[in-house]
């Protein structure tokens, strides 16, 4: 097989087996699965600006929830259907991260970090202080008659892990083509060299700018998939606990893989849902895992994999 | 009342909160500084300062100033120990490499934070300041031409708010001392100016960062223990101290203590004043915004020399 075929049947395999898990799981993993998709999409979207350009954001949880309150809000006080709000959860998170791409990517590094850290911060404070329309810390529940997409209703648990499916393929695809096309290997060169990417006379901050951006959309898309799918939308998805669990999952997973953030999603869902059954503390054995990551395995799951085993693993 | 009397209350209470934070900020500073280390535990440190000044206080008995001058020295003691052990066992062995302390830290965050959760419990709880006497404060207007004093009603502040302003003085003298005057201070710069180079001079860099990290995460308790009898322990409080000190740190500019003082005195003034006129959480927003701006336009902050 060459390299095309074998990233396809990987991928495609992937897909496939979540497919049939929607025929033979049961309720209850059936249910988590559906989130755990959702979830990595939006890790997914994180991928693209850490693990492929190499920019450490600490600040996506404001493109999550800007796509969260861009599809609640305009249901709840535009009185939009699914179809358009989704759209607007979207748009508004492209939205945002172009504009605060485009002042955060004037700094690098440890500064960079920060700044993007206090963007998310002053968006959590917006939602706080329009508590009014957000209802804040409360959060709002999104109407079951709001959950109808072309006339399939989201708040059914099998079309809702359908739903997920879709979301979480149409972004795996969108994020393959991505790193596999000229633009992605442009992120890449920019991730381990930027000054020898520039002088090769690429525009490097409109590349990194592009690649927030779409990073944003497909985070926005996921924070509106999760208001939509599980029919609430609070203030806590706005919070710095969101901007550092897709890097959690990411860096788990393996960042700069395509599966990478998939597997540490899984694996981190699984890891505190088993635990909790005997402990509380799930925060500790993210904290360890944290920990225990950077300092044995910094590449994450499929890192090594690629690393040992796959050298083609995109 | 009139405003006068108003602002001057609101800049009292800005001043002990600026005293605080400047102690917290310095620690950050000083870590960062040196080390070039982004330390997102050290919130964790300044609230495990605040829950053992009251498991301290707790644990001694007697009169609340001598349970509290054993927590004033045991609970710096005792953090910035955890710091060096965390310095040793985790940022040692990830080289220090910028990128993996950040996520180091966030896992120390998350292990502190739920170690306190479960010995300590999720209630807030209150430690008795050692001396509590309210001061009622005098105001000067001119009425008539003459210059008459008179004590306004409400005008007051306790004389622990006072001392918690001196000692905050007081110990950040004595860090600048220590890094000006000593020869400690001179090996931390020298190797705060080029690790490599300090090496080469036989400086044990990595006995020095381990140091670092404890004094700074001694500060931040420090800072806390001050703290702690106007507010009280609760196992989240460190999140709010680590934003407020990254923003005290970045406007000062990365890693210069005059900026960082500079600086938190500017924050907890202007907080404590806006906080009282207007709504805090716009304060907020604006005060996050302005701080990222002000890095985005100006890297190396008011007071910082080289860019980050």
């Amino acid at each position: 097989m060459n390299e095309r075929a074998r990233v396809i049947a990987l991928h495609g395999g992937l897909l496939a087996l979540l497919l049939a898990g929607h025929f033979v799981l049961p309720a209850y993993h059936h249910g988590n699965l559906a989130r755990i998709m959702v979830l990595a999409t939006y890790a997914m979207g994180y991928n693209i600006v850490f693990g492929y350009t190499g920019l450490l954001s600490l600040g996506h949880s404001l493109f999550f929830a800007a796509g969260m309150y861009g599809m609640g809000l305009s249901v709840q006080h535009l009185g939009y259907s699914a179809g358009p709000a989704l759209l607007i959860g979207v748009l508004s998170a492209a939205v945002v991260a172009a504009g605060s791409g485009v002042l955060a990517l004037r700094t690098r590094g440890v500064a960079f970090m920060i700044v993007t850290l206090m963007f998310a911060q002053a968006g959590y404070l917006t939602v706080l202080y329009f508590g009014e329309w957000t209802r804040g810390d409360e959060g709002f529940v999104i109407a079951r008659g709001a959950r109808v997409l072309w006339g399939i209703d989201l708040s059914d648990e099998g079309n809702r892990y359908l739903a997920a499916l879709v979301l979480f393929a149409a972004a795996m695809i969108t994020c393959l083509a991505l790193v596999r096309a000229r633009f992605g290997r442009t992120l890449v060169a920019i991730r381990e060299n930027e000054v020898r990417t520039q002088m090769l006379g690429y525009d490097t901050f409109r590349a990194k700018l592009t690649a927030v951006t779409i990073s944003g959309a497909i985070s926005g898309a996921a924070g509106a998939a999760y208001g939509l799918l599980f029919g609430y939308a609070g203030a806590s998805f706005a919070g710095v606990e969101y901007s550092i669990l897709p890097l959690l999952w990411v860096l788990l997973g393996g960042a700069g893989t395509i599966l990478g953030p998939f597997i540490g999603t899984l694996f981190m869902f699984y890891l505190i849902d088993l635990s909790s059954g005997f402990t509380t503390a799930y925060m500790l054995i993210a904290g360890v895992a944290l920990v225990l990551l950077t300092l044995f395995a910094p590449q994450g799951i499929m890192g090594e994999v690629r690393r040992r085993i796959w050298g083609w693993l995109p | 009342m009139e405003l006068g009397p108003y602002l001057m209350l609101a800049m009292l209470e800005g001043a002990v909160m600026a005293s605080v934070l400047a102690l917290t900020a310095v620690g950050l500073s000083l870590v960062f500084g040196v080390m070039r280390v982004v330390n997102i535990a050290h919130g964790e440190f300044f609230m495990l300062g605040a829950v053992l000044a009251w498991v301290i206080t707790q644990m001694v008995g007697g009169p609340p100033a001598v349970g509290f001058a054993v927590a004033l020295v045991a609970a710096p003691l005792i953090v910035g120990a955890i710091a060096v052990a965390a310095d040793m066992t985790i940022l040692k062995r990830v080289d220090y490499d910028p990128e993996r302390t950040i996520v180091a830290t966030i896992g120390l965050l998350y292990i502190i934070q739920q170690l306190t959760l479960m010995g300590y419990g999720p209630d807030a709880r209150p430690v008795e300041a050692p001396f509590n006497t309210r001061l009622a404060l005098p105001w000067f207007e001119f009425k008539e031409g003459a210059l008459a004093m008179y004590w306004p009603w409400g005008l007051s502040t306790t004389s622990y708010k006072l001392a918690v302003i001196g000692a905050g003085a007081a110990v950040l003298c004595g860090v600048w001392a220590m890094m000006a005057r000593t020869r400690i201070g001179l090996v931390m710069r020298a190797v705060q100016a080029d690790r490599d180079m300090a090496l080469a001079f036989g400086i044990p860099v990595e006995r020095v960062y381990a140091m670092v990290f404890g004094i700074g995460a001694a500060l931040a308790a420090l800072a806390a223990v001050l703290i702690v009898p106007i507010t009280q322990a609760h196992y989240l409080m460190g999140a709010d101290p680590l934003l407020l000190a990254f923003t005290v740190v970045i406007i000062g500019g990365l890693g210069s203590l005059p900026g960082t003082v500079v600086a938190a005195i500017l924050i907890g003034l202007s907080d404590g004043i806006i906080s009282v006129f207007f709504s805090p959480t716009l304060a907020k927003i604006l005060a996050t915004l302005l701080v990222a701006l002000v890095l985005v336009f100006r890297p190396q902050g008011l007071f910082g020399t080289r860019a980050v």
